[in-house]
């Protein structure tokens, strides 16, 4: 076996959706990964949709339990982890229970028929054996003794039985990788890398690997080979990245294109815990991180390095971004930056805290106490979440202010390639804090004035503590306008309350003029923000393939909307927000803009599929 | 940030220009008097200086010093001034907080903020009563004690701060209270020379709607029968003529005894750098019973890694291992391919 794969007799397919499907315990996500890796590196386009349950052991076999992976590659620019899978992977009943609705009618059923034994049958909740029974007659299926080949094939390595049996995961790897022609070496080089440590473990799984490629060279089952040619990107140096290591990394880029050093405060919270992990390795970029003790504590940590002087950052989900509420007030009050990260799941409360929803919109934009303006900017694909952390740190670094970043559990976790950018083209976010007074008392001696603002920006300066001469009190309570001393009067309330307002207001005029995509007299527009994008860009792109007129606005900055949004709007007729919730962006500019937009709405956990933004594209056109 | 010698200052240097609003007669004045006084003792600046406070009455406090200053929300001060510390190790930090603000609504930022050890100063008023919002019980308030919200006494049995702070493993507590200037001083001094958290709980009279809370013990008829001063190395005694000290049983209780009666070497000597806390605990708690006579002075103060300084150690040492951070090495970290 080696790397140059004879494709001789392959057939050339333009997309592939493969589903692996196991028990938690089966290595599902890591053998998706793979899968991915490889593929991305061959050159496909590509996105991915990991779907895991929330308990972390949940009993073994049973529907519950079910760890599934999804991933879409293709020979051209896809953005979706696609509707239905062509091929479903599945380890086990429940498995296959879990997750045969999805397979499209005739896809391929790959089945790790040793587990199907009674116990298991019975755990998924079967009464009769599916594989025995003719319930899978539409589909092609492939039933492989996977577990016992795989221990077979470990043998000679002296590994135990059980643990052989682990290494079963690699064996559907092997086989999928033969049957659509993906590069053999870098999977074997990275099971050498990754488990390197224990030969055992190496051994275990390179010859489960090579035993499931062998097997579908040998045997006439699996039949026709497929492939997937490389996508035609643009060039350059790409690597596959998940939106939370995206947005970590886009955090560490923006302390730098800030020249200041990060304080993260943190309290662990899925689907956000990842982005904690990720920037508490990179200390040598000056990066301080602390678990905190819960997210008031994350949020107030991150505030305190603020007025230090840090590009203070919390990172969280949806019930942390209720605990921070009040600090984030208070930083609306006093006027410093703060980044607030929002990796939104599905609620309310615990809800569902590894399935993805996008409904965390009306917390952000309304989610405080008295009038609390503050910026949102939404990421929109896993590599954009990159772009759109520099976006909230140079907007809350700008104008003095917290910003909420709203990203979601489907964004994290999922995957694509990532045309790396070249550092020097990062735009430069620094700004430079108040080192000099900046105006005199009554009596003309020169003074430090808190809340003088910037005329452009109404920004106020920014001294940080160890600044001679410039010491000065921030605090909760109305604040005089420049002299930032505690007042009460009802002029400046109203005036403050005004100059925050305006300060948010003036956030728009930095953005690009609001792009109107595909037809800008079609009777449909599009309005969408966030991880909805995919779906929508794949299914906008389908509908103009068929002939129909559409057009398509999807926003970045949901705070403040931008100022030509209300106008473009007003030219269609008709107007969809597709959105993972129950239609927040849709209230907002229909309250907004009085234009009558309609809310698709989702909230299955699941993001939304091509086919049911085309529907809704449909019915509206009917 | 600037090299040059600290400029001698005056307590009038430390005073910012606001108008001071407590009620007359509150006990919150002594303490900012002696805090001010303090000040140009403490050979620091101005400027690398920060007052952080919740809220409450007491949490007004940053708003009257020449200094940087945040006067936050309740009960988060101390989560604040961690991060403000361990993004900025070279300032003078202090928390200002109350019995509501550190003990009730911000009772876990005080605990893990003890526990992590960080650099603060953390002085908490403690009039055993809710000042700002006109006198409800507080935490500290004793059972029984009636108040708008408890009109039939209060059912709630109180917190000791102390036995608190000494449980999250604070590496320095004292206790002093808001009518002696000088025992103050020295224990905010010894609370800012100490290297970690320091937590210092100072009785403090509302005279509006807890009058007199203190008078049992801090009143001048009564103060040599009820008050102890600790002093670190010395047998525990008081009394006008330090007659009476303290003995510990081998049940690990305290007592109070005549020293003529045991000797004074059967008398307990005071040890605030033991690195076991029971004897702190101990004295922290010998009041429980409101008869016998109050502790003031410094309970601990022992040395534990201080944690801003571990901060800093971990930064340097991952900069020194791995060079400064190079982003267009880090987009690459993953594995890369291109496509030409
Ligand atoms: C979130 C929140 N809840 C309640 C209050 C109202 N509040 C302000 S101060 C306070 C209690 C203050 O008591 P303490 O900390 O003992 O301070 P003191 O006024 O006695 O100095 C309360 C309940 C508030 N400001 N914020
Ligand atoms: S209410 Fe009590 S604590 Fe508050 S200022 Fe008045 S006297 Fe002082
Ligand atoms: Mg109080």
């Amino acid at each position: 076996m080696n790397d140059t794969i004879d494709r001789s007799d392959s057939t050339v397919l333009d997309r592939l959706v493969v589903r692996f499907a196991g028990d938690s315990g089966d290595g599902m996500q890591l053998t998706g990964d793979r899968f991915t890796s490889v593929s991305a590196s061959f050159g496909n386009d590509l996105s991915t949709l990991p779907d895991f349950p929330a308990e972390i052991r949940a009993p073994a076999g049973t529907v519950n339990g079910v760890s599934s992976f999804q991933v879409h590659i293709s020979d051209h620019d896809i953005t979706t982890p696609g509707d239905e899978p062509n091929v479903l992977v599945a380890m086990n009943p429940a498995a296959l229970k879990a997750d045969l609705h999805r397979l499209e009618t005739g896809g391929t059923l790959i089945i790790n028929e040793d587990a199907f034994d009674e116990r298991n049958l019975e755990k998924a909740g079967y009464d009769a054996n599916p594989l025995d029974d003719g319930s899978l007659a539409g589909y092609r299926l492939i039933k492989v003794p996977m577990t016992s080949i795989t221990k077979e094939a470990c043998e000679p390595l002296g590994v135990k039985p059980r643990d052989a049996e682990r290494s079963k995961n690699f064996f559907a790897l092997g086989l999928v990788s033969f049957m659509y022609t993906r590069p053999i070496e870098p999977t074997l080089e990275w099971i050498n890398q990754k488990f390197g440590k224990n030969e055992q473990v190496a051994g275990a799984n390179t010859a489960a690997f090579k035993a499931g490629f062998h097997f579908g060279e040998t045997t006439e089952q699996v039949g026709h080979r497929y492939e997937v040619r490389p996508a035609d990107l643009p060039n350059g140096e790409y690597t596959s990245i998940t939106g939370n290591t995206a947005l970590a990394w886009g955090l560490v880029a923006a302390g730098q294109l800030a020249k200041l050093p990060i304080t993260l405060g943190s309290y662990p919270i899925t689907p956000a815990s990842d982005i904690l992990h990720e920037l508490s390795k990179h200390k040598h970029f000056g990066i301080r991180t602390v678990q905190a003790e819960d997210e008031i504590a994350a949020v107030g940590m991150a505030l305190g390095a603020a007025f230090a002087g840090h590009l203070g950052i919390t990172t969280t989900s949806g019930p942390g971004v209720a605990l921070k509420s009040e600090t984030i007030s208070l930083a609306v009050a006093i006027e410093l930056p703060l980044l607030v990260i929002d990796i939104q799941r599905g609620g309310p409360s615990t809800g569902l805290p590894t399935k993805t929803e996008a409904a965390d919109l009306n917390l952000a934009m309304f989610g405080r106490h008295g009038e609390a303006p503050l910026p949102i900017v939404a990421s929109y694909s896993p590599a954009q979440c990159f772009h759109a952390a520099i976006e909230a740190a140079r907007i809350a670094l700008k104008y003095r202010t917290p910003v909420i970043l709203l990203s979601d559990g489907y964004l994290a976790n999922g995957s694509e390639p990532w045309l790396i950018p070249d550092v020097d083209s990062l735009p430069d976010i620094s700004v430079s804090f108040q080192t000099e007074f900046n105006g005199t008392d009554d009596e003309g001696n020169p003074i430090y004035l808190p809340y003088l603002r910037d005329d452009d920006t109404l920004a106020r300066p920014w001294a940080i503590p160890g600044t001679p001469g410039l010491m000065h009190r921030v605090g909760g309570l109305e604040k005089a306008d420049k002299t930032g001393n505690v007042n009460y009067t009802p002029q400046n309330h109203q005036l403050m309350g005004d100059l925050r307002q305006a300060k948010i207001e003036r956030i728009a005029a930095d953005y690009d003029p609001t792009e109107v995509r595909g037809d800008a007299d079609a009777d449909i527009c599009l309005l969408t923000w966030g991880s909805t994008y995919a779906a929508v860009h794949a299914a906008w792109q389908r509908q103009r393939r068929d002939g129909h007129q559409l057009a398509w606005i999807h926003l970045e900055h949901l705070n403040p909307l931008p100022n030509d949004l209300g106008d473009l709007l007003r030219r269609f007729p008709k107007i969809l927000v597709p959105e993972l919730n129950k239609g927040q962006l849709c209230n907002i500019v229909r309250g907004k803009y009085l234009v009558d937009a309609k809310s698709v709405s989702k909230m299955s956990g699941l993001p939304f599929r091509t086919k049911e933004i085309e529907d809704a594209i449909e019915e509206a056109r009917s | 940030m600037s090299e040059t010698a600290v400029p001698l200052t005056t307590k009038k240097d430390w005073s910012s220009d606001q108008e001071v609003r407590w009620c007359p007669g509150c006990g919150d004045y002594g303490i900012l008097q002696a805090v001010q006084q303090l000040m140009p003792d403490l050979g620091i600046r101005n400027e690398n200086t920060v007052f952080i406070s919740g809220i409450g009455c007491s949490s007004r406090f940053p708003y009257y010093m020449n200094t940087y200053g945040m006067h936050s929300i309740h009960g988060r001060a101390p989560a604040i001034a961690t991060g403000l510390a361990v993004a900025r190790p070279d300032l003078d930090v202090w928390v200002i907080t109350g019995d509501g603000d550190g003990l009730s609504i911000g009772g876990n930022h005080l605990i893990h903020a003890l526990r992590r050890n960080v650099n603060l100063k953390i002085l908490l008023f403690n009039n055993r009563i809710y000042g700002l919002t006109k006198g409800q019980y507080s935490p500290t308030s004793e059972v029984g004690k009636v108040t708008k919200s408890t009109p039939f006494g209060s059912i709630d049995p109180p917190f000791n701060p102390l036995s608190v702070a000494l449980g999250a493993e604070a590496s320095f507590v004292a206790r002093t209270h808001d009518l002696d200037r000088k025992h103050m001083m020295e224990t905010f001094k010894a609370a800012h020379d100490h290297r970690g958290a320091s937590f210092v709980e100072i009785y403090q009279n509302c005279n509006v709607f807890n009058d007199g809370q203190f008078n049992d013990i801090t009143k001048r008829t009564v103060r040599d029968e009820m008050m102890i001063d600790l002093v670190h190395g010395e047998p525990i005694v008081f009394g006008a003529d330090q007659q009476r000290g303290v003995t510990m049983g081998r049940d690990g209780f305290l007592r109070i005894v005549e020293v003529a009666d045991v000797g004074i070497d059967n008398i307990v000597r005071h040890d605030t750098s033991s690195p076991y806390p029971s004897l702190a605990f101990a004295l922290a708690r010998l009041n429980q019973d409101d008869h016998s006579p109050t502790p003031f002075g410094i309970f601990r103060d022992i040395e534990r890694p201080e944690y801003t300084a571990a901060v800093g150690a971990q930064l340097a040492q991952a900069s020194e291992s791995k060079g400064p951070g190079d982003l267009t090495a880090l987009l690459r970290s993953n594995g890369t391919w291109t496509v030409n």
